[in-house]
């Protein structure tokens, strides 16, 4: 058990022979996950780091038995890339290409509807389990075997909490990066219920940012169904309002968007909410030898 | 990206929105032949001056006036030209309005009375689709009527499968009290407008106030255009409507450089690398003690070379008192980075400023002895706790 990607996962990589693809495909693959091959349309039937190329993710699949794909695919193609690995029946799809137009991902959205696939991000680090499969783009080190989830909208501050988690002491079992656009395949809400139905994960980290409800909508789900201590943190506690930091769904738009707003619900719905991102993995490894 | 509101008009007539007519001017001799065509064009007698810089608010400011003869065209756009306009979302300092739109007068007396509304279009989040907002609270504060009254504020949600049905158009219309002749326009409006919003890849469109005039036509008054960036590769005719003298100059320098900055108000500038990190930074900074005088993201490739970048452009802000800098290597090793930033420092030669600089994950412990055996005036850390503290020091 783990949550989404585990050491029997088989991935394709979309945009495999491209630098980025190539890149990354290479990491993957030295951090132990199972890459079955890639996708890139016009170069089927060639080689790429010792795996076989596909012109199409169907194809893919059918010679591969492939359920996960990760996209490095330029912003102007990447939502039909998406929609392609839907219909090829790829159980997880994680989406790593920023700048994915609004509007495409509507059409994704809507698309997805029905089908028996999850996607993840766009604009996101991806998926790593620890010590077993990285379907993304985090250093794989920094991720140490444990029993924490982590959940969080941006890269870097991913890595950051992971890191704390393991100095704290614990480890991290699976880390899902959602991604830090306006829409996105999988919320907060729904990465937090993976992990509470997880039986290998006993805390979850939390870590959100301004803009969007969907912190809220995980913390009113959390104080429902809450079995495991989960500690929470949202960046951009300084950010004006109106501005857009970083990410495209990074603004903050009326007040229920703002740090302060979230981090009220969230307490209100009695998650362990830090001020400072300096302390996260000691609020975890404090919860956690409080309830043990 | 924001457009002004001339430019937004342009647009949405392109796509047979009904608008206030007008004509942009940057001299006062210019405003005067553009209101003298206004009149043969549209027959109006009275002309109204508004400011062109991208922020609402204008009028409050003093940027929007009615003029009711050439003269006063000509008064009221040499005032309004060159002035530095203030209003509550331009922030104290202001904006300098370089155009004026010369706009026909659409107040006048008939035979029903002219009704202002609201209406935006925006993405609703939690649904993944678009909505119609509106409201028969219109040429107001928004915000303000969602406070006071919200059973006034009405929602429209398209399914993408289908787009705007008739039905919704009319049920707006409907909403909104009209009928007869003002009723078919607003229907009419409502569906160019939506058409408008999807084919131009916007992110928000506001139109406040949309007005019903006196003889029943339905007018977009305002228009306020956001375009969405990520879509502006496939409308390079709306990515020629950018207005660099609106943007932060250094922002648009920082922005050439592909470093993402934002310029605030504090006194502790910093650079990270990933957005939600430097979010975090700066709420850092304040607990520190400090505030955050910038957001600015390095992005993957923390170089010498962006990173000698990314200091000038921190330091060309006279209110930094010190800069935090903040990079988690992940593929990006730390003993580069610190040697960038060592490198940088030297390039740029007297940082007169304390710099803390906080390296964690691939080969940190090294990227450490490079910055501490360099013998700058460099504050090294490793642990998000230690760079705080090390911010509180410096600060007291």
């Amino acid at each position: 058990m783990s949550v989404l990607v585990n050491k029997k996962s088989k991935v394709i990589v979309q945009g495999f022979t491209g630098g980025e693809g190539t890149f990354h495909a290479e990491q993957m693959i030295a951090y132990g996950t199972n890459v079955v091959g890639g996708v890139t349309p016009g170069k089927g039937g060639q080689t790429h780091l010792n795996k076989p190329v596909f012109n199409t993710v169907s194809e893919a699949v059918k010679n591969t038995g492939a359920n996960v794909s990760i996209i490095f695919v330029p912003p102007a193609f990447a939502a039909d890339s998406i929609m392609e690995a839907a219909e090829a029946g790829i159980e997880v799809i994680v989406c790593i290409t920023e700048g994915i137009p609004t509007k495409d991902m509507i059409q994704v959205k809507e698309y997805l509807k029905g089908k028996n696939s999850r996607l993840i991000g766009p604009n996101c680090p991806g998926i790593i389990t620890a010590e077993e499969a990285k379907v993304g783009i985090m250093p794989g080190f920094v991720f140490k075997k444990g029993r924490i989830g982590i959940v969080s909208k941006s890269g870097t501050l991913t890595y950051e909490a992971a890191d704390q988690v393991v100095k704290a002491g614990l480890g991290i079992s699976t880390a899902i990066g959602i991604g830090g656009d306006p829409i996105i395949g999988t919320t907060t809400k729904e990465a937090v219920e993976l992990f509470m139905n997880d039986p290998e994960t006993d805390g979850i980290v939390m870590i959100g940012e301004i803009g969007g409800g969907m912190e809220a909508e995980a913390a009113r789900w959390i104080k429902e169904n809450n079995r495991k201590p989960v500690v929470g943190f949202i960046a951009g506690q300084t950010a004006p309002p109106g501005r857009r930091m970083g990410h495209a769904g990074a603004i903050v738009g009326g007040a229920d968007d703002t740090a302060a707003a979230k981090m009220k619900i969230m307490r209100e719905c009695g998650i362990t909410v830090v001020e400072s991102p300096a302390v996260i993995g000691k609020a975890m490894a404090e919860k956690l030898s409080v309830k043990a | 990206m924001n457009i002004h509101e001339y430019q937004s008009k342009e647009v949405l007539k392109g796509f047979g929105v009904a608008i206030q007519e007008g004509i942009v001017a940057d001299t006062p001799e210019k405003a005067v032949d553009a209101a003298k065509k206004l009149s043969e064009l549209t027959g109006t007698t009275w002309w109204v001056v508004k400011a062109q810089i991208h922020a609402g608010g204008r009028g409050k400011g003093g940027g929007v006036k009615l003029a009711k003869s050439l003269e006063e065209v000509k008064e009221l756009s040499s005032k309004i030209l060159g002035m530095n306009l203030i209003t509550p979302q331009t922030g104290p300092e202001g904006k300098l309005v370089r155009k004026v739109l010369i706009a026909q007068d659409v107040y006048y007396p008939g035979a029903s009375k002219p009704a202002e509304f609201y209406m935006s279009v925006l993405l609703n989040r939690s649904t993944g689709r678009n909505i119609i907002m509106y409201s028969t609270e219109g040429g107001m504060d928004i915000e303000a009527v969602a406070e006071k009254t919200p059973h006034l504020i009405f929602k429209e949600e398209v399914d993408p499968k289908t787009g705007l049905l008739p039905f919704q158009a009319r049920k707006i219309a409907f909403n909104l009290g009209l009928s007869g002749n003002a009723f078919k326009e607003m229907v009419k409006f409502v569906n160019a407008l939506y058409t408008a919003y999807e084919k131009t890849d916007s992110s928000l469109f506001e139109i406040n106030p949309v007005l019903k005039t006196s003889d029943d036509k339905i007018i977009a008054v305002d228009a306020k255009v956001n375009l969405d960036e990520n879509a502006l590769f496939r409308h390079p005719d709306l990515f020629a409507l950018r207005d660099i003298y609106e943007e932060d100059p250094t922002e648009v320098e920082a922005g050439e450089a592909n470093l993402n900055y934002v310029k605030l108000d504090g006194n502790v500038g910093c650079m990270v690398n990933g957005a939600g990190l430097a979010m975090a930074t700066m709420d850092i900074i304040k607990l520190s003690g400090g505030e955050p005088a910038n957001f600015l993201d390095v992005g993957g490739t923390a170089n010498a070379e962006r990173v000698e970048k990314a200091f000038r452009i921190i330091l060309k802000d006279p209110n930094v008192k010190a800069i935090l800098v903040n990079i988690f290597g992940g593929i990006v090793r730390c003993d580069r980075v610190a040697q960038g930033i060592v490198d940088a420092y030297k390039n740029i030669g007297n940082i007169q400023v304390p710099i803390i600089v906080r390296l964690q994950g691939t080969n940190a412990e090294e990227a450490k002895k490079i910055i501490e055996q360099s013998g700058l005036k460099v504050l090294s850390a490793i642990l998000l706790e230690e760079a705080a503290q090390k911010v509180k020091e410096v600060l007291a």
